[in-house]
């Protein structure tokens, strides 16, 4: 009796969690009339399309759609390659001095971007690279791969000496080790990194939005935040632009569900 | 080859990305953000250097302290209110759904974890348009059960705005404890609650003497990782209020976006830049250090 109560009470919170989608979905697809005869709340009469089209069609949302898979793709592979090399270092190569280094990246990955923005801002205007997608790939690489390294390192610290030595034994050099032993064994955890650092990238807003200037080059967030920070949307069109915003991340949620939540547990305990 | 000579030298050339990488994206950057915080500057022309000038500034300057007040509002709602919550709820799932329902537990546990994969942005955008003061939702559900005299401007009122944010920032966030400590949870031995529960401690007991010690090393993170989150808000006060009305929801993170891309006081913004890593970074080692002599 007592269960059943908590139970009850647990999917209540729940419900209430994802009220706020709810209520985005059923507003994104109502029509300006309904809106105004039946309010928020009120079911839609008809399926209307025409709000989420004509502002998929006003922020040219392909467009984003486009730039954000390139960054967050981008950072998420080469952040990854960058972490195992230097992980491959660290733990298996165990380098003078590799607890300071492991410190030196945490705590990188722990300052805050306002800490760094403007210099980056200054830097890449210096090098041309100011209103690139470039510009964002490099710093997010770096940003992401600090925190790589310093879960990679200890997980390759914990890697069987005998299957490296084996392989050595076998003839293959330090090069082949890492790609052809390591890199495979290691392979939940890389999954889990490249994950987790397409998606942290894809979420990301400060940085991007003072580096990507010009509407050609904005990522998802950037553009939408932008347009509802600059309070020029009228309150359709911010449901319509919500639910652009959600969509993305609740595919990639539903599509790596298990490797997220794999993920946390491994980061938390590590 | 020696197997000294293997170790020392050979493994070298694999960490030249990444330390490249990290000066140039910040160690560079941090330094010269430090340097930039003894200026005086626009950000066009020459940088003029004012010593400690800046941070004089800082000490007496009320709307930076306001700032920090209002983080700690925002640590509040993004660290210790979903920690407390994320207890509460991470055992009444587990002891009470997960073993008899596994797949209801799965369900719910994505559920109260789906606002944490939205971007920050996006959750901002979302809640926009639930207070929005006439057309919003929120405002709607309560004239609907006739509270409406509850109605109100929720972002745009001085005496609401920073509460509003709070409930946003728990409703953002309260998934991330849960689903760590569901997993800290499937650690702990099931005898000692069968042996508490023999003993006749009650559910309330069970909970301070069992659960919390046991998953501490995930309490532990959780407060600090969520801290740190807290002091690094920037996007969700962009998106949701600007820092307003008036300052009410102002951060130390949003106050320096000002300084540097607004107001052209880049040195200023530097300096709160910089307390604010010098923060983050004291935080992160006092942390650190009690969770090893946790473990010891």
């Amino acid at each position: 009796m007592r269960k059943n109560l908590v139970t009850g009470l647990l999917v209540v919170l729940a419900v209430v969690t994802l009220l706020p989608f709810v209520l985005i979905v059923l507003n994104a697809i109502k029509s300006p009339d309904d809106y105004t005869t039946r309010g928020p709340l009120g079911l839609p009469s008809q399926v209307y399309l025409r709000g989420i089209v004509d502002f998929w069609e006003r922020v040219d949302f392909g467009e984003k759609l486009f730039n954000s898979t390139v960054i967050a793709g981008a950072v998420a592979v080469l952040a990854v390659v960058v972490s195992i090399l230097m992980a491959y270092a660290l733990g298996i190569g165990r380098i003078k001095g590799r607890m300071w280094i492991v410190a030196v990246f945490l705590l990188a990955n722990l300052m805050p971007q306002e800490a760094l923005v403007y210099p980056l801002y200054f830097l890449a205007k210096e090098v041309d690279l100011y209103d690139t997608k470039l510009a964002v790939i490099i710093i997010f690489t770096a940003i992401q791969s600090a925190f790589g390294v310093y879960l990679l390192s200890s997980v390759l610290s914990t890697f069987p000496r005998e299957i490296i030595e084996a392989a050595r034994i076998d003839g293959a050099n330090r090069w082949q080790v890492l790609w052809r032993v390591v890199v495979p064994l290691s392979w939940p955890t890389l999954s889990v990194l490249l994950v987790f650092f397409f998606i942290w990238t894809w979420n990301e807003f400060f940085i991007p939005m003072i580096m990507l200037i010009s509407n050609d080059n904005q990522t998802v967030p950037v553009a939408l935040g932008v347009l509802q920070g600059q309070r020029l949307m009228d309150i359709t069109s911010q449901s319509a632009s919500a639910l652009l915003g959600i969509v993305p991340a609740v595919v990639f949620f539903l599509i790596f569900q298990r490797t997220l939540t794999r993920g946390i547990a491994v980061g938390a305990v590590k | 080859m020696g197997r000294s000579a293997e170790r020392s030298g050979g493994y070298l050339p694999y960490l030249v990305p990444g330390v490249l990488l990290f000066i140039a994206v910040i160690a560079v950057p941090v330094v010269m953000n430090v340097g930039i915080s003894f200026t005086k500057w626009q950000g066009v022309g020459d940088p003029e250097w004012t010593g400690v000038d800046q941070y004089q500034k800082l000490l007496t300057d009320e709307t930076f302290w306001l700032s920090f007040r209002n983080n700690l509002a925002l640590i509040l709602a993004m660290a210790v209110v979903p920690t407390f919550l994320g207890l509460l709820l991470a055992t009444a799932l587990f002891d009470v759904v997960s073993k008899k329902h596994p797949r209801t537990t799965t369900a719910l546990r994505a559920a109260f974890y789906l606002p944490q994969v939205l971007p920050a942005a996006v959750a901002g955008i979302v809640w926009t348009w639930i207070l929005h003061p006439e057309f919003g939702g929120m405002n709607a559900f309560l004239r609907l059960v006739g509270l409406d005299s509850w109605a109100q401007n929720w972002l745009g009122d001085e005496n609401t705005a920073l509460l509003s944010v709070m409930g946003v920032l728990v409703w953002i966030q309260i998934g991330y404890p849960l689903v760590i400590f569901m997993a800290g949870l499937q650690r702990v031995d099931p005898q000692l609650y069968e042996a508490a529960a023999l003993d006749g401690a009650s559910w309330w007991r069970r909970m301070w003497s069992i659960t919390v010690p046991q998953i501490r090393q995930e309490i532990f993170v959780v407060l600090l990782t969520c801290t740190i989150a807290a002091l690094k808000s920037f996007d969700k006060i962009f998106v949701l209020t600007r820092g307003g009305p008036g300052g009410s929801t102002l951060t130390p993170a949003y106050f320096s976006f000002q300084n540097f891309f607004e107001k052209a006081n880049v040195g200023y913004g530097a300096a709160i830049a910089t307390v604010l890593a010098a923060i983050i970074v004291v935080l992160s080692f006092l942390f650190l250090r009690a969770q090893n002599r946790e473990e010891r």
